[in-house]
């Protein structure tokens, strides 16, 4: 009787564990796509479809990936490609978060709308999304509004959260759960051709620093609005922090706020702590 | 006396990206920000010579202002 360690090293090809092999499997052995996704990288056998990550993330790396939880707060345009390229790293739990349905004015931007998803929940839509193009992921869809009443029991068991909010109240109160929970922040935010990002870790009140002057409301994006390009730039750049973040590799956005502007294409790099903290 | 202010994304239109002026002494930054007629509700990070600084701030020759709008959307 063949066992799931030898099927899958007689059907690897090289170090290669090809995707139809991965779901014969599945169904030989009675267990998920994530399960045989599991015992492959174990055994040092990369799935064949994380071959083009081979080079930058070793298969060890690409099993602590497959092990880390993430929490992603907001579906729409930041969400819908951060939630995407966690699932095609290979992140191997994704909790998203978000209480609205899709409407006609998110088609500009948002990855997981379409005319067909008008009026369905966004979180129920990225499921969808992602049991499509990676279904060894486990999403978690939470269709609710994110609140310091209900932030720490939706963010229990996450490594990390990625702010992908619209909100800077809400924002805020993210970043106080996040030091309450003693996990990093991945923070993002746009508003036409700007937006910025910058990594709080634990004990760091970073996104404090950014929002310092706010005292109601929204920010510029209320009359600049957002196009498609903007939250897939900056939706790219807070998964980069996300990924050094799980692999303790690089240099995070700590104390640094990342400034992004795609009509002068500048990025500036400025500190947001050690001034803040001296001037208050 | 001599103040270099350095606007930064959407402060730019219809503005400048960087430019040196004279104030009158005592400018602070919510000064420059109604000259240039920039909504307080507007306004992001504030550094002068890097460092963060509040509305209030009182400008000093040879000061450099940066101002940041408020980006919140996602």
């Amino acid at each position: 009787m063949d066992t799931l360690p030898i099927f899958v090293r007689d059907h690897a090809d090289g170090q290669l564990f090809p995707w139809k092999y991965q779901v014969e499997a599945s169904k030989r052995f009675g267990l998920t796509l994530a399960q045989i996704e599991e015992v492959a990288l174990e055994r040092g056998i990369l799935p064949a479809r994380y071959q083009r990550n081979r080079t930058i993330i070793s298969v060890s790396d690409q099993l602590t990936l497959f092990r880390s939880s993430v929490a992603v707060i907001g579906c729409g345009g930041l969400g819908g490609y951060v939630v995407e390229e966690l699932a095609r790293l290979g992140v191997g739990k994704i909790v998203v978060i978000d209480p609205d349905v899709f409407e006609e004015h998110n088609l500009n931007r948002q990855l997981f709308s379409s005319p067909e998803n008008l009026d369905t929940a966004k979180v129920e839509a990225a499921a969808r999304r992602i049991g499509e193009i990676n279904p060894a992921v486990t999403l978690v869809p939470v269709q609710t509004a994110f609140s310091p009443e209900n932030g720490a029991e939706l963010l229990a068991g996450c490594q990390l959260a990625v702010d992908a909010l619209d909100s800077i109240q809400v924002r805020l109160e993210l970043a106080e759960v996040c030091t309450t929970l003693n996990i990093p922040l991945v923070h993002g935010a746009i508003a036409g051709w700007f937006g910025h990002v910058t990594t709080q870790f634990p004990g760091d009140d970073s996104v404090q620093a950014i929002y310092r002057s706010w005292t109601s409301g929204k920010g510029v994006e209320q009359s600049l609005g957002n196009p498609s390009f903007t939250p897939a730039v900056v939706a790219s750049l807070e998964v980069a922090e996300v990924c050094k973040l799980l692999l303790g590799r690089g240099t995070p956005l700590r104390g640094r706020q990342a400034i992004i502007d795609l009509l002068s294409m500048e990025m500036h790099v400025i500190n947001i702590l050690e001034g803040h903290k001296e001037t208050e | 006396m001599n103040i270099t202010v350095k606007l930064f994304a959407s402060f730019r239109a219809g503005r400048f990206d960087v430019e040196t002026g004279d104030y009158p002494d005592g400018t602070t930054v919510a000064d420059v920000a109604d000259l240039l007629n920039l909504p307080q509700s507007e306004l992001g990070i504030m550094m002068v010579n890097n460092r963060h600084v509040k509305l209030d701030y009182q400008l000093v020759d040879g000061d450099t202002l940066a101002l940041f709008p408020l980006l919140g959307g996602g």
